[in-house]
């Protein structure tokens, strides 16, 4: 469905904006945003073509696909009428998004039972993951496969930046570097995570974390949020290499190590005979 | 090379003290033994190549030099950096001076250390030289000076003797330092801490608004799992903001109503399963907001107090005591969540007179 | 005082120079008016003994003059206030958010002023190498033993300087009012609240009303850059002067002994490598400062009640404090009638008040258990004072586990545990870790002395193997020389304390204290290899 075409257009103009941060060279800048905007607008225009072209028969067939996935990879522990088991929680009413969200990030289907499902590689190509959505989805409503105009960074950042720290970054630190949670959970780093995905898991809240509905954090916030991430993502820190933004215990780490470590290995070479 | 050791026993600190025999300092417990090994005085002396060679000499001077000529470079480098890598507010322009001004200075320091020390340790005398230490007390001679200053100071001025001025002076330089301590009182308000600590900017038709655009939440807007951070309503216009927030700051969940272990007296202090909870940690007051959907635990990140919010907060884990206290809330006629009244105690760190 | 000849060129012979000349004019001119040629005269030459280990003050002093220098400089834009300002500078992420003028300045300093954002990171990473430098140091002096008479005054004044080094880092800390610092802020107001009687009072007289108020900041810089520097400084100096007054420890190198100092002179030699080592410092520290980065509070954003950020952590050298509040079980609260006793805070203060006046005092209780009055200027290798190696380094893995339990929740998400576990184990290390530090430190300190003491008698295992005439193999022992030997054989040895009656014949309390410690301390011992051992025919075999 929307999946593929979404990933090149949102992937696109991104990597050109890094380079012309990182470079600084005119001509390169522009020439990566021709190719940008060449590559996105070839895509948009294969997506329109093929969306007009397809017909109910289309989504018909992606149906089964999905509830022949879903059968064959899911049912086993959420019940092949999406009702749930004592091992997993019903998926009916869940949406498109959450499905796009656990599968997409290759969350689902879970490896092993650990303190919480993990990003691993994704199990199924693209076509899959829309056709499994679409079978979730049509069983019972539930959040969508958020709007394109929501997930292009372009919003204000600082909106998004006080919100982030508000409701975020308890759980995935200021920087987006992640956090521990109970019992061996914890929150996962934000620094790869796509903007479909960060908005996806706001609006259905993954595993433990909280739902942020749209009455709660409107969808503008939302986009505001993740042109921020964006911002954290495509940012070089400007004072040098970050340590992994974890703060003062990486910083002290260093010094101990590196910089008194180094400052060690001058005073032996100082008070060293020379020859 | 100087061998002025004198065979005593050399480790022990018997001979650095040369002030007659009565003063003679106590070993303690130290075993004092005649039959130690002799110090065999110092190793004899190893030339440097360079004290041998003048070639070698004269190779390390332009050593020395070419140091000193990098430290001039990186200083010019330093300088031309701040000036040809401008800050226009860009992340990269920053990074960008940070770096390349920073590595100047560091090289110009750098090399002036390296060359210093590569001087001195190839090129300057390389003999150690030795120094008699003495006792760090006084000769007898000096201090039988010193006391006899004491003593004349005591004699002329009576102070020993004349024991009501002694005591009223040692009386008037305890007693006037004590205004100083005063002074300090109107570091803080002239009002008492203690009520402050105990009430919050909630009451009794107080709307429970979004942090931080202030826009009141209805209870249909919380569905199951959300979780929303909330302030009194008017916060944001409040003169005094930060404080009225360091104490009124909410978290609100919506658990389902079966979920939830009510105690009695609490039972209308929910919403249909909507619950608000203070955020400020009853450890040290950290905001506690790290809330799992899952399993209803609220965790601090400060110092991993862990709240059930099922059973009204209590910690299951951590270092705090008592249970975050609860808002009690309900709904006012257009649908908004409302407190019913302030806490019914106090917020935050436990104080001393909290139960006051 | 006759120093006209000092200042007459002594190359009469040749004319001087322009530049001759006008150093002698210059210098005459200074001592005619300061009689400084007595100072150069005295300290111009004075001694100071070589080891790596003997420059970490050095560290400390220098990158102390560091943060002097690169802190004057920020003062020239940081503004200490707290007033509420909207940001209108270049940090995108933040235009148009209300935060303290403290903030927006430290901001403004960091992105709109060139070599600003250096300044502040030379600044701050200087502040973390100071702080662990003087720990360094102070670890070096304890391991040593140079604490000993008559160096007990200068380890209490050393010890303040530690104490005034982390009370500058955390004021610091708090200046740029971010939402990191302001964290810490809070943290530091609830451990104040949990002082009995008297902690709401302080907190509320020390924020100026309710936290987190708008004085704090101001308060803390004044203390920052004005109260805390000048007691450092006059401490620094006094510290320095007995360092001049009872010269340089050494260790037991040939020819050195407890009455000589033997090394290079501060002219030129050791002023040279030392005026290059505090050189090589600052150039570290500025080569560091430009390629990592420090403290991103643009990152943390202002400081907000509301918020914090999962791995929220103070400087290192608050994580001790950190860690033990982290480590205290549930449930230490008391009530009291209506009071309320906060013993999961003030539990934690009391043990680390007690822990640092335990390594204030130490020099006192060792000089007390040995009785030793004389002055000791050969510092001991670790392994010659085995109880006192093993003191340290229990108290060191005390700290280190206090100071791990800051980091927990990093161990956790770094190491895939869960938190809970972390702070269990870390718990049981808190008991554990010092007691088995000290065992093994102990012993491996004897069985040190022990291959000492044997090496010293017989000489190295060269690892040759010989057939004796008679069939039998031994291995050739190559001994030492009477230097290398000297290394080994040369140490204190003291006894237990025998227990005997006083001139009144009574036993004291305090006497029966002294030789329990004393036998604590001394009852392992192996004593140093004396001439008679050596001299004892037939050692060289085995």
């Amino acid at each position: 469905m929307r999946n593929g075409t979404k990933d090149s257009m949102a992937n696109k103009p991104k990597t050109s904006a890094r380079r012309d941060r990182g470079r600084r060279h005119p001509l390169a800048t522009v020439a990566l945003i021709m190719v940008g905007l060449i590559g996105t607008g070839g895509a948009y225009a294969l997506f329109t073509t093929s969306a007009t072209a397809e017909t109910s028969a289309a989504a018909d067939a992606q149906l089964d696909d999905g509830a022949k996935l879903f059968a064959a990879n899911c049912a086993t522990c959420h019940g092949m009428a999406l009702q749930g088991t004592t091992q997993a929680p019903s998926l009916i009413g869940v949406g498109a998004a959450a499905v796009d969200f656990q599968v997409g990030t290759g969350r689902m289907p879970l490896a092993a039972t650990g303190p919480q499902a993990e990003e691993k590689p994704v199990q199924f190509t693209e076509e899959q993951v829309a056709a499994l959505a679409a079978y979730v989805a049509s069983k019972g409503p539930g959040p969508a496969i958020p709007s394109e105009e929501y997930l292009q960074g372009d919003g204000n950042a600082a909106e998004g930046a006080e919100l982030f720290r508000i409701n975020c970054a308890m759980c995935h630190n200021v920087a987006g570097a992640g956090g521990a949670l109970t019992e061996g959970k914890f929150a996962p780093p934000l620094g790869d995570v796509t903007a479909v995905h960060a908005y996806e898991a706001m609006i259905t809240g993954p595993q433990n974390m909280p739902v942020f509905n749209d009455a709660n954090i409107s969808p503008e916030d939302k986009a505001n949020i993740i042109t921020y991430l964006k911002y954290l993502d495509e940012t070089p820190s400007v004072g040098g290499y970050g340590l992994g933004d974890l703060g003062p215990v990486s910083e002290g780490l260093f010094i101990w190590i590196f910089g008194l470590g180094a400052i060690v290995g001058i005073t032996i070479w100082l008070t060293a005979k020379s020859n | 090379m100087a061998n002025d050791h004198d065979g005593t026993n050399p480790r022990a600190g018997t001979t650095v003290e040369k002030y007659g025999e009565h003063n003679q300092p106590t070993a303690g417990t130290a075993v004092v033994s005649s039959d130690s090994v002799q110090n065999p005085g110092f190793e004899p002396f190893r030339a440097r190549v360079a004290d041998l060679d003048p070639a070698v000499a004269r190779a390390q001077e332009r050593r020395v030099s070419a140091w000193f000529v990098l430290s001039i470079i990186g200083s010019v480098f330093a300088i031309v950096a701040y000036i040809i890598f401008p800050i226009d507010g860009t992340p990269g322009s920053i990074r960008n001076n940070n770096f390349f001004l920073g590595i100047g200075i560091a090289l110009a320091l750098l090399a002036v250390g390296f060359g210093a020390v590569h001087w001195s340790k190839s090129l300057m005398d390389g003999h150690d030289l030795v120094e008699q230490r003495h006792g760090t007390r006084g000769t007898d001679a000096t201090r039988e000076k010193a006391i006899e200053v004491f003593e004349l100071g005591n004699k002329e001025s009576g102070f020993g003797r004349r024991t009501l001025i002694r005591r009223t002076l040692i009386g008037a330089l305890v007693v006037s330092p004590l205004p100083a301590v005063v002074l300090f009182r109107d570091l803080a308000p002239a009002e008492n801490p203690v009520p402050l600590l105990k009430q919050t900017m909630w009451a009794k038709g107080v709307r429970l608004t979004r942090d931080p655009s202030g826009t009141p939440i209805k209870a249909s807007d919380v569905t199951l799992g959300s979780a929303f951070h909330v302030i009194p309503d008017g916060l944001n216009e409040s003169e005094h903001k930060l404080e009225e927030k360091a104490k009124a700051a909410v978290l609100l969940m919506r658990l389902k109503p079966q979920d939830l272990h009510v105690s009695a007296g609490r039972e209308d202090w929910n919403y249909d399963g909507i619950i608000a909870y203070s955020k400020i940690c009853t450890h040290v007051g950290c905001p506690v907001a790290l809330y799992e959907q899952q399993t209803h635990h609220l965790l601090c990140p400060c110092h991993q107090s862990q709240f059930d919010i099922t059973h009204e907060a209590q910690v299951i884990f951590g270092p705090a005591k008592r249970p975050l206290p609860q808002l009690p809330i309900t709904v006012d006629s257009e649908g908004y969540l409302i407190a019913r009244s302030d806490f019914t105690e106090p917020v935050g760190p436990s104080f001393w007179e909290r139960k006051l | 005082m006759s120093t006209s000849t000092d200042e007459r060129p002594a190359t009469s012979e040749l004319e001087p120079t322009r530049g001759q000349r006008f150093t002698g004019w210059a210098a005459n001119y200074v001592d005619e008016r300061t009689s400084i040629s007595g100072l150069v005269k005295e300290l111009g030459r004075k001694i100071f003994p070589d080891h790596w280990s003997f420059m970490l003050g050095e560290v400390a002093l220098y990158s102390f003059i560091v943060i002097l220098l690169s802190g004057t400089f920020m003062t020239f834009f940081f503004q200490a206030s707290m007033v509420p300002v909207l940001y209108d500078g270049s940090y995108v992420p933040l235009k148009g958010i209300e935060m303290s003028a403290a903030m927006a300045s430290t901001l403004d300093l960091s992105f709109d002023i060139r070599g600003g954002l250096l300044m502040r990171q030379v600044h701050h990473w200087a502040a973390l190498l100071f702080v662990a430098s003087i720990g360094l140091h102070m670890l070096r002096i304890f391991f040593t033993g140079a604490f000993r008479k008559p160096r007990e005054i200068n380890w209490v004044i050393g010890f303040l300087l530690f104490i005034l080094a982390m009370a500058e880092g955390f004021t610091g800390y708090s200046l740029p009012d971010d939402l990191l610092s302001g964290n810490g802020l809070r943290i530091i107001d609830g451990l104040v609240k949990g002082i009995p009687i008297i902690g709401t009072w302080i907190s509320y007289l020390l924020f100026g009303g309710e936290f987190p108020g708008e004085d704090v900041v101001g308060r803390f810089y004044v203390l920052h850059i004005l109260l805390l520097p000048a007691i450092l400084v006059a401490a620094l100096g006094v510290h320095m002067l007995l360092l001049v007054i009872n010269k340089h420890t050494q260790f037991a190198v040939p020819g050195r002994t407890n009455d000589n100092v033997v090394g290079v002179p501060i002219m030129p030699v050791f002023a040279a490598k030392a005026g290059g080592f505090f050189f090589i410092i600052f150039g570290v520290i500025v080569l560091i400062a430009s390629l990592f980065q420090i403290n991103p509070i643009w990152t943390y954003g202002p400081y907000d009640p509301s918020p914090v950020s999962a791995g929220t952590q103070p400087d290192w050298y608050i994580g001790f404090a950190d860690g033990a509040l982290r480590l205290v079980p549930p449930g230490w609260e008391l009530e009291l009638g209506p009071f309320t006793l906060s013993l999961n805070v003030f539990i934690p203060v009391v043990v680390l008040g007690l822990f640092i006046v335990v390594v204030a005092i130490y020099p006192f209780i060792e000089a007390w258990i040995t009785g030793d009055k004389r002055e000791h200027h050969i510092a001991d290798r670790p392994r010659n004072a085995p109880t006192r190696t093993a003191i340290g380094a229990a108290g060191v893995s005390f700290y280190a586990v206090m100071w791990a339990a800051a980091s927990s929740d990093l161990i956790a998400t770094h190491f895939k545990l869960s938190i809970e576990n972390v702070t269990h184990v870390i718990q049981a290390l808190l008991i554990l870790g010092p007691i088995i530090a000290y065992i093994v430190t102990k012993r491996v300190c004897l069985a040190l002395q022990k291959k000492d003491r044997e090496i010293a008698l017989h000489g190295y295992e060269s690892g040759r193997i010989v057939r004796l005439p008679g069939g039998e193999y031994i291995e050739v022992h190559e001994q030492l020389d009477e230097y290398e030997r000297w290394k080994l054989v040369s140490y204190e040895d003291y006894k237990p304390l025998m227990l005997r009656p006083n001139a009144k014949g009574r036993i004291t309390a305090g006497e029966r204290l002294r030789a329990r410690a004393s036998n604590w301390f001394f009852e392992d011992r192996i004593a140093p290899v004396t001439r008679t051992d050596i001299e004892k025919p037939g050692h060289g075999e085995h």
